[in-house]
């Protein structure tokens, strides 16, 4: 870009390529037009201000000299700078670039910068990128073991491994769905946890989000035998800390009982609601969760009454971490993992649904209400899609719903305290009275039943697609736990959450007021108040007193008489 | 987010298991190009889809040559007719707040104020109109709550010439990895409210061509925010999902150009979220 020494800066033609100065329309000039000749050394409009070349070229070399003057800021100068602009410039040809001139300028600016001043090389950064990569990567690896696990699998039967694609393929034709990679890492996440427990059957059960991470949830009912083993294990745990509690209470009884005692609290805890078995009601089906597919598995533990009630009353965002503490009030019994475990029994008890028929009871029993068990119905005719849309009657819950008392089947606490028995039978019978038997819907209720909040149905049901009737399928979302959905298509239907696991309610959530407060002694004459004597009252008592005694010492003396 | 790029947005947001079916995004495809061509819009941004009782509202958004002027809104009940929504009104907004409860679906829908708020009703009867908020009024206005409280965009994705103008940054190379996990690195797409609060020093950082809207460091509830930051896919997508209006996720790939945001929900604000933290 040096203006060669004999060009002259006053003959610079209108581009920077000399052909142009044609199509522009100004030269070579005819005689008759004006400007003719100008172009010839010595003719030039600004002859007088530069006269010689020699004075010409002293010109552009102070220019030249002026514009590679180095900046004492920062060390650059403006030729350079243009240089590397214009170089930049014309290697990218970005459009419209005189709009965009001084970002660019900026850009050239600190890219020097960041060259200069690096004498250390940076460390190479390994971005968590590649981590969550690997661990992908290991979801795809085939195991050396799968060769005598396939084996097994076709002696019990039916594969255990849900086909989450099928499912993910359906769902999505309502717009409901995750990613397809990420289902087919979920997919293969869930082979992993088939080999690594003892698992009869498994489901996908949803995805719940949190605030730093999110939940995938794995539905499985473990085989049958493994779960004993693990309930007898957690018993002995808790008999030997109970033994270990009573031991030490005793050295305690034998401490107070020197020192005198302050007055006892009268206050008895409500009888604690024993848990559901494995097995049953809540209960009924195992949780895994992990945060992401390649993360290992975790199991949840099983949900207690108390848990649910106390879920009912709270509203909390998930934080991911499953160990995180839960703040509310009342005051949560637990921590994350078994928050998560109470909203997922009641997402799965309010809201898991299959067509109507579909289940039935088992004919060999008698038909209980309070029945738990269902079966198949070899029988089942799937309805039109167009009848599952229209009616809610052709859809069912099959998982009962869990009543006040945070259990599906009702129990009766007071049947169980038998140690509150020597204490107080009188209290017992007041309690009974007062829990009344609850009962719940029986097991595949029709979802027509359901009530729906304010003027807004519990259900909403829609058809895949309108266009194409043939091979729409039937949607179902929940209003009242925004998040959860069900498909049906022929035999085949499904159920599945995504959502922040929280129920709707129309109003905004008002948490429990503190309970009033609780008296702080039981009222024994010793310590109620009373208000102290007058001293009349004193001198009246006191004579009263003299005039008893004086009685006293006078009938004692007729009767010294009498003897 | 770009009508252009909606297919890999969408499967960037797919984590929160809101989507669209084939049927609409195929839909989608040929109905955005068109309304840009008849509207003049420069740029065609799908913002997401309300889900009502009956129905669903799926709303697109044209912008002109100046990004940051009020926005063109439509809604859509197929996603392939279109009809334009009028401009939100200070009025319009301050009865949606009123109004609570799902949408119904039917754009037509009468929420009847004389139950809800007898005072709005009553100032409504004097004015001479009747004491009802049509659903579409309610929707308008939602939408332009959930753009003025949630919209966000990146820092430095978008400039503003001396002219007042704004446009999009061509030079933007994206967030770094370390930028995208930071609140402050994300602007709210409205007017700025508090930007003549901050101290000298803070302005001395600022750059006014990049930095002249709301950072997200200041969203009640303070500290924790009402945004949940994620990496996904160990950190090639950093997703926001606001904690406030339950349903609009934020995507951005740290290092490169795209990003977006798509609202998937009720339409309705969680004003408990004080509670939930």
């Amino acid at each position: 870009m040096d203006p060669s020494p004999e060009s002259d800066p006053s003959h610079e033609p209108h581009s920077a390529y000399p052909e142009d100065a044609y199509e522009g329309g100004h030269g070579p000039y005819q005689p008759h037009e004006p400007g003719y000749g100008l172009d010839q050394p010595g003719y030039s409009p600004y002859e007088d201000e530069i006269p010689d070349a020699q004075a010409r070229m002293l010109a552009i070399k102070n220019a030249k000299a002026y514009l590679l003057k180095t900046s004492t800021k920062s060390g650059l100068n403006l030729y350079d700078h243009f240089a590397t602009i214009l170089t930049k410039i014309l290697d990218e040809q970005p459009a419209n670039t005189v709009d965009i001139i001084e970002t660019i300028s900026q850009d050239v600016k600190w890219a020097q910068f960041r060259k200069k001043m690096d004498t250390l090389r940076d460390e190479h950064l390994i971005p968590p990128t590649f981590e969550a990569a690997e661990k992908c990567k290991a979801l795809f690896i085939k195991e050396a073991g799968e060769e005598e696990h396939e084996e097994l699998d076709e002696e019990m039967g039916e594969p255990a491994l849900p086909n989450v694609m099928e499912t993910a393929f359906y769902f999505e034709q309502a717009g409901i769905g995750l990613s397809k990679d990420e289902c087919y890492y979920i997919f293969l996440a869930f082979k992993n946890l088939i080999s690594v427990q003892p698992i009869q059957t498994c489901r996908f059960w949803g995805k719940i989000l949190g605030l730093e991470m999110n939940y995938i949830i794995a539905e499985v009912q473990l085989r049958e035998g493994e779960e004993e083993e693990e309930e007898r294990e957690g018993e002995e745990e808790e008999t030997v800390a109970e033994e270990k509690e009573m031991g030490e209470g005793e050295e305690e009884e034998e401490q107070k009982e020197k020192e005198p005692e302050p007055p006892k609290s009268t206050y008895k805890p409500p009888p604690e609601i024993p848990k559901e078995a494995n097995g049953t009601g809540t209960n009924k089906y195992v949780y895994f969760v992990c945060n992401e597919p390649g993360k290992p598995w975790v199991k949840l533990p099983p949900v207690t009454p108390a848990q649910i009630v106390c879920a009912r009353q709270i509203k909390k965002f998930f934080t991911g971490r499953l160990d995180a503490p839960i703040v509310s009030f009342p005051p949560f019994p637990g921590n994350e993992a078994n928050y998560l475990r109470a909203q997922i029994a009641r997402i799965s008890a309010g809201t898991h649904v299959s067509p109507t028929g579909f289940y039935q009871f088992p004919e060999d029993e008698e038909e209980e209400e309070g029945g738990d068990t269902y079966e198949e119905n070899p029988e089942f005719e799937p309805p039109p899609v167009a009848e599952m849309v229209e009616s809610l009657a052709m859809w069912a819950h099959h998982v009962k719903g869990i009543l006040k008392q945070g259990r599906c089947v009702w129990i009766n606490p007071a049947q169980k305290s038998e140690e509150d028995e020597e204490e107080g039978e009188e209290e017992e019978e007041e309690e009974e009275e007062e829990h009344q038997e609850e009962t719940g819907q029986p097991l595949l209720t029709l979802i027509s039943e359901d009530e729906g909040m304010k003027n807004i149905p519990a259900w909403t049901a829609q058809a895949s697609t309108n266009l194409i009737p043939e091979y729409s399928i039937a949607i179902l979302q929940s209003n009242r736990w925004p998040g959860a959905y069900a498909f049906a298509s022929g035999r085949k239907f499904e159920n599945i959450y995504f959502g922040w696991g929280h129920k709707y309610s129309p109003e905004s959530h008002t948490p429990a007021l503190p309970p009033p407060a609780e008296a702080e002694f039981p009222s024994e004459p010793g310590i109620t108040e009373a208000a102290d004597p007058t001293v009349e009252e004193e001198l009246a008592f006191k004579a009263a007193q003299e005039e008893a005694l004086a009685e006293a010492e006078e009938e004692e003396e007729e009767e010294g008489e009498d003897d | 987010m770009e009508a252009l790029s909606l297919p890999a947005a969408l499967s960037l947001v797919a984590g929160g298991g809101a989507g669209l079916s084939p049927e609409l995004r195929a839909a989608l495809g040929a109905s955005l190009p068109l309304l840009q061509r008849d509207y003049r819009f420069e740029r065609v941004w799908f913002w997401g889809c309300i889900q009502g009782v009956r129905g669903a509202y799926y709303i697109a958004q044209g912008l002109g040559p100046d990004r940051a002027a009020p926005r063109s809104r439509l809604y859509s009940l197929n996603c392939l007719d279109w009809s334009l929504l009028t401009p939100a009104t200070e009025e319009m907004l301050a009865l949606a707040e009123e109004v609570k409860g799902r949408f119904q679906g039917d754009p037509s829908f009468e929420y009847s104020l004389a139950e809800i708020n007898p005072e709005a009703a009553a100032r409504l009867v004097q004015s001479g109109k009747e004491p009802v908020m049509k659903e579409e009024a309610r929707l308008i206005a939602t939408i332009e709550q959930i753009d003025r409280a949630v919209g966000i965009v990146p820092r430095g994705a978008f400039v503003k010439t001396p002219l007042g103008s704004v446009h999009e940054n061509r030079h933007f190379e994206g967030l770094s990895l370390v930028e995208a996990k930071k609140l402050s690195s994300y602007f709210h797409f409205t007017e700025p409210t508090n930007l003549k609060n901050k101290t000298l020093l803070e302005k001395a950082d600022l750059d006014p061509s990049t930095d002249f809207l709301n950072s997200l460091e200041h969203d009640i509830p303070q500290g924790k925010g009402s945004w949940s930051i994620q990496l996904e896919k160990g950190g090639s997508v950093v997703v926001l999902r606001s904690l406030l209006w339950l349903g609009l996720t934020f995507y951005h790939v740290p290092m490169t150009k795209q990003f977006g945001y798509i609202y998937f929900g009720t339409g309705e604000k969680n004003l408990d979220l004080p509670f939930m933290l």
